[in-house]
């Protein structure tokens, strides 16, 4: 139960996929104009992860690590496909974003108008890939740990790109130097969010 | 080489750059470079990546059917990343723990996808890999910028080697700790767009 519960508060809090690695970046400030498509994107994103990460655990310790491949057979011990592993994960990512979908369009087309294209682009999104190969680099426990940790990391991402849409939207009424507008400002305020975030760090649970 | 493909080749350093201007590829722009050598080793990497990615996928653009272009791209691009990674790994080996999954990351850096679809996927191979080239460099030249800024003020080094003498230390002058941490590649490269921006006054936004 500890572990579960620091894995969930260390992936929003302390390892923050946007504050702490910049992963996702691209999207964050590509469609954080306004509150409402940010919060539905990062839905999508807390959700892909939060299914891709156990499926990605389960083909990471069962196929891909050295001696993974043991319940085939003695002779498989020595074994070693992890340099497969980039390649395993990120189709598992394409094909389950594909799969996501196709079910959601079926069954919820509310939900699926409203996020329209993200639900695609999520394919590209460094952050679900990066938390595949933390995934990886950690070694979790067991496969309830990596899910907690997926939940976490969207949950944390998810928060990251609302306020920074929040404060975007406010932005419009300020007097901004030409040069800086859009783009240059929304570095500096992302950065501004990164340094307050890193008051996290250090924090032991 | 006539003007065309000049243009496609050096557009992207500066009007069309595609960090500062056309916003893709920021996540790896941000987190290598807190030293010199990893930041020229990953914009090196980028640029093999995107040129060959786009040749592969220019050459096979008429055989793949749209639907499942996505995952044909992702799989290109991770087998290319996969052969980098490799080749890290075995000749520098140190800077490959520094990058750690950053390397790994190419596959999903917008940069190459973004190419991917706007450039190869409807031009001949020899601008596709023209154009790949020269968005690694745009790349490169915005990471190498940051990279000897953070380096510099950071640890007082420029690729490993101290710049900064001895004797101001003594006269009291100290390493900006604030340039390590990664807030600062964000402001640095603010401050990128802003000159870029005031010195072209087409790029701006309203």
């Amino acid at each position: 139960m500890q572990d579960y519960l620091s894995t969930f508060v260390r992936s929003i809090f302390m390892e923050n996929m946007l504050f702490a690695y910049f992963l996702g970046m691209c999207s964050f400030l590509a469609i954080s104009k306004n509150v409402k498509t940010a919060f539905g994107l990062g839905i999508a994103v807390t959700f892909v992860l939060f299914v891709t990460l156990p499926v990605n655990y389960l083909l990471e310790n069962y196929v891909l690590k050295q001696g993974a491949l043991n319940w085939l057979g003695e002779s498989f011990a020595e074994v070693d496909l992890s340099f497969l592993s980039l390649i395993i994960f990120i189709a598992v990512v394409a094909s389950i974003v594909q799969l996501l979908e196709m079910i959601i369009e079926k069954f919820l087309p509310g939900l699926y108008n409203s996020l329209g294209i993200f639900l695609p682009l999520i394919a590209v999104n460094c952050a679900i890939l990066g938390g595949s190969l933390f995934m990886q680099q950690k070694d979790f426990p067991s496969t309830g740990v990596a899910t907690i940790y997926g939940l976490g990391s969207g949950i944390g991402w998810l928060m990251a790109i609302t306020g920074m849409a929040a404060i975007r939207e406010k932005l419009q009424y300020s007097d901004i130097p030409k040069p800086l507008k859009g783009l240059g400002i929304a570095f500096i305020i992302t950065a501004l969010m990164g340094l307050g975030f890193m008051s996290f760090s250090g924090i032991k649970i | 080489m006539n003007e065309k493909n000049k243009a496609i080749l050096f557009n992207p350093l500066s009007k069309d750059n595609p960090v500062t201007v056309q916003m893709l590829g920021i996540c790896s722009a941000l987190a290598v470079t807190s030293k010199l050598e990893p930041a020229v080793i990953m914009a090196i990497s980028v640029t093999a990546v995107i040129a060959f990615s786009n040749l592969i996928i220019s050459l096979i653009r008429n055989s793949v059917p749209g639907r499942i272009r996505i995952i044909v791209q992702l799989l290109v691009v991770a087998a290319l990343v996969t052969v980098i990674n490799e080749i890290l790994k075995a000749f520098a080996y140190d800077v490959s723990k520094q990058l750690s999954v950053f390397i790994g990351l190419i596959v999903t850096n917008c940069i190459v996808m973004g190419r991917l679809e706007a450039f190869a996927l409807g031009n001949k191979p020899w601008p596709s890999f023209l154009d790949g080239i020269g968005n690694g460099l745009g790349y490169g030249l915005i990471l190498v910028i940051v990279g000897f800024f953070r380096e510099l003020f950071g640890s007082g080094t420029l690729w490993g080697f101290r710049l900064i003498p001895e004797a101001f230390y003594e006269a009291g002058y100290a390493n900006n700790g604030l340039m390590i941490l990664p807030p600062m590649a964000l402001i640095l490269v603010a401050c990128v767009i802003w000159i870029h921006r005031s010195k072209d006054k087409n790029l701006q936004e309203k």
